[in-house]
């Protein structure tokens, strides 16, 4: 048998979603020689329909469906019906992403042993270790060609990167570079090495950095033994009655609703979207929504702590040249609780072109402290800070009770409130990008406020226990044994670093689990 | 956006000579710079009210270095969908009358007429909660910035692509640090 499947055929394994975790989950298994079909609900946008523009590319690949927000965070101020800035497409936010690709550091994976009770934080030890994961790490990154891991060279740092290392040199941070990047910084499997075009966020038109659209996926295609169906939303997963699940069903490409059996499925949505099916999928027999007998199905919403600080200089930087993301400084990632939060946070360089930056650089104002940052953007450099932001079992994916989406599926709210932790640790990391920035002769900095989530985590996350959480250590579902949860949904907690990696080393690792539980006939 | 060419003579008496004000005299249904060479055609919208846009536009993200055209046509779009859509042109008509009301009992004179930009953002910090500024400052974010022939202005260069990107073209040529 091969692809393409009937819909009828209930031995395929369905994986919901092509990203980072569903694109590499579909093309690992079809190349173990198990037949599987990716519906994923954006289009196939291949690099030809790449281009180096902000709007016209957000406007064609971003997850533009209808959400809501609720909670005190900026984001359901500034961008009420944008939670979250993820990719609907073929390849999903492996299409728009960075490509930072860095581990978890042991602590992470032991937040509630290593933070103690943190009040009003829902924390929870992943029932996972560092060790336990190093082997898929190590596979992630040779599948990805992370520089700086497999004898892959670093990248050669742009002028934004030159700022902030000669400003971390001077503040005494050690380690700062070019970062740990799935960007070739020479060819490397089919793919070119990185001409510094910049535009990293609108989807490489060379294809030097990773993508699951044009590395995994085409690899499991040509097996014969993967069908990916672009167009396709799954709207619900149906069970026997048994509590087994049957199949899903979808609307396809002209909206008709359609219906795919299958042996597995596999929810690889992101975190909102993951969640939102799996309660939208309740029964008679599960009321609250599938897999969800702990009731933490869609909570303990992570989207990291995140801020940026930009800074103008008296002389030109042009920081959007070259990649978006070019260089790191780690010292603040650490755990040391005397800064006066838990956890830790990474700074990042980060260029916007000026659409954008008028888009994200403070929401809403206007006049001319606004503009006159602006005025200044050729001497402008920038950085991110992403760190590690606190489970809150409030902080939630719910169902719209009353708003829906076109083929009649409820429309996700995003709840989400800053834990207090959170905010200590924006403010020590606002004030320790714009000390960078200082050491080297800023004129003016900018504590940028959060875009949109780019980082979505934890909405059905891992528990030993299954009163806990909504999968284990395999993300396959406390409740449902051929249920598996496989994006960054499944985080216990978040980390400081950027989950990609994470997510593609546990796609790996489930699609061993499963192939030997399919072995087996356990599932 | 068309050439003013040799559009009907400029009265100067229209002018007005203050802090960034923009000088527009009205013709014809139309608007033209009586410093740039541009007009516009305005159809669904009152002409005046087309004059007010522009210079809130300039008011709400004011760049010296931009000249007047780039506001007129980050807000000329309005008029076509004014055209288009009761509601929308309501919005605006009765926000320009609100605004120029509140103008003419601070300072005695329309909005454009107001001579000081201070004045005239003090007069918008009045509005600015409202469904109407807010739908003008909104649309100025891609309606002035996504402007690619702004890009240069600011130092921004755009796509690289076409170019082989910038790995030899100043992608690490910083010489101050």
């Amino acid at each position: 048998m091969g692809a393409p499947y009937k819909l009828d055929d209930s031995s395929v394994v369905v994986v919901i979603g092509s990203g980072a975790g569903g694109g590499t989950l579909g093309s690992q298994l079809a190349r173990k020689g198990i037949d599987t079909v990716i519906l994923e609900a954006g289009g196939r946008h291949e690099i030809d329909d790449f281009v180096n523009d902000e709007w016209t590319m957000f406007s064609k690949i971003s997850w533009l469906d209808p959400r809501t927000t609720s909670g005190s965070w900026r984001i359901a101020k500034d961008f009420s019906g944008l939670p979250a800035w993820i990719v609907k497409a073929v390849g999903g936010s492996t299409v728009h992403w960075a490509g930072a690709s860095l581990r978890f550091q042991a602590h992470e994976f032991k937040a509630r042993t290593t933070y103690g009770d943190i009040p009003g934080a829902n924390l929870l030890d992943w029932p996972l270790t560092l060790e336990e994961l190093e082997p898929y790490y190590a596979k992630a990154e040779s599948n990805m060609g992370v520089t700086r891991t497999n004898g892959i060279p670093g990248l050669p740092g742009n002028n934004n990167f030159k700022v902030m290392k000669a400003g971390a040199d001077k503040l005494g941070y050690k380690t700062c570079h070019t970062g740990r990047m799935a960007i070739n910084s020479k060819p490397r499997d089919g793919r070119p090495s990185c001409r510094q075009i910049g535009f990293c966020f609108q989807g490489c038109v060379i294809g030097a950095k990773w993508s699951t659209l044009y590395s995994d996926i085409p690899k499991g295609e040509d097996t014969g033994k993967l069908e990916v169906r672009p167009n396709s939303q799954v709207l619900k997963i149906e069970h026997d009655a048994k509590g087994k699940v049957t199949g899903v069903v979808y609307a396809d490409k002209n909206g008709k609703l359609q219906r795919q059996k299958a042996r597995i499925v596999c929810v690889a949505g992101n975190s909102i979207e993951s969640p939102r099916l799996l309660l939208n999928s309740h029964s008679n027999m599960f009321p609250d929504g599938l897999a969800n007998s702990s009731g933490q199905v869609g909570k303990n919403y992570m989207r990291h702590m995140t801020g940026s600080v930009y800074a103008v200089f008296d002389k030109p930087v042009h920081m959007y040249r070259g990649t978006t993301m070019a260089g790191i400084i780690t010292d603040e990632s650490r755990n040391d609780p005397k800064r006066g939060f838990v956890g830790g946070y990474e700074m990042e360089t980060l260029s916007l072109g000026l659409p954008f930056m008028a888009a994200f650089l403070d929401p809403g104002a206007w006049g001319r402290s606004f503009t006159s940052a602006l005025d200044m953007y050729e001497n402008m450099a920038g950085m991110w800070l992403v760190g590690e932001d606190m489970p809150q079992e409030s902080n939630a994916i719910t169902l719209h009770p009353t708003k829906k989406d076109k083929y009649g599926m409820p429309i996700p709210n995003v709840h989400f409130d800053d834990h207090p932790n959170d905010v200590a640790m924006r403010n020590h990391a606002y004030k320790q990008g714009a000390a960078v920035y200082d050491a080297v002769g800023a004129v003016r900095t900018f504590p940028t406020p959060p875009y949109p989530s780019t980082h979505n985590l934890g909405t059905n996350r891992m528990s030993e226990k299954p009163r806990d959480g909504v999968v284990n250590k395999w993300g396959q579902t406390h409740d449902i044994a051929n249920l598996f949860v496989s994006d960054g949904s499944q985080f216990t907690t978040g980390g400081a670093e950027n989950p990609t990696l994470t997510i593609v080393a546990l796609a790996i690792r489930q699609s061993d689990y499963i192939a030997e539980q399919m072995k087996k006939g356990a599932i | 956006m068309e050439s003013a060419g040799k559009g009907p003579a400029v009265t100067r008496r229209n002018f007005i000579a203050s802090s960034g004000a923009i000088a527009l005299v009205i013709s014809s249904g139309a608007l033209i710079s009586a410093t740039e060479a541009w007009g516009v055609k305005v159809e669904a919208l009152k002409p005046e009210t087309m004059h007010t846009l522009i210079q809130m536009a300039r008011d709400i993200y004011p760049h010296d270095r931009l000249a007047d055209r780039f506001y007129a046509l980050a807000v000329k779009g309005y008029d076509a969908q004014a055209g288009k859509d009761a509601a929308l042109r309501k919005l605006i008509e009765n926000g320009v009358t609100t605004l120029d009301g509140l103008a003419k009992a601070a300072h005695g004179a329309p909005y454009v007429g107001v001579g000081w930009e201070a004045d005239r953002v003090a007069l918008l910090r009045q509005i600015e909660h409202g469904a109407f500024f807010q739908k003008i400052r909104g649309g100025l974010v891609t309606g002035l910035y996504n402007n690619k022939e702004v890009w240069p202005i600011f130092g921004y260069e755009g796509e690289s692509a076409s170019k082989g990107g910038y790995l030899e073209r100043g992608f690490n040529d910083i010489d101050w640090l």
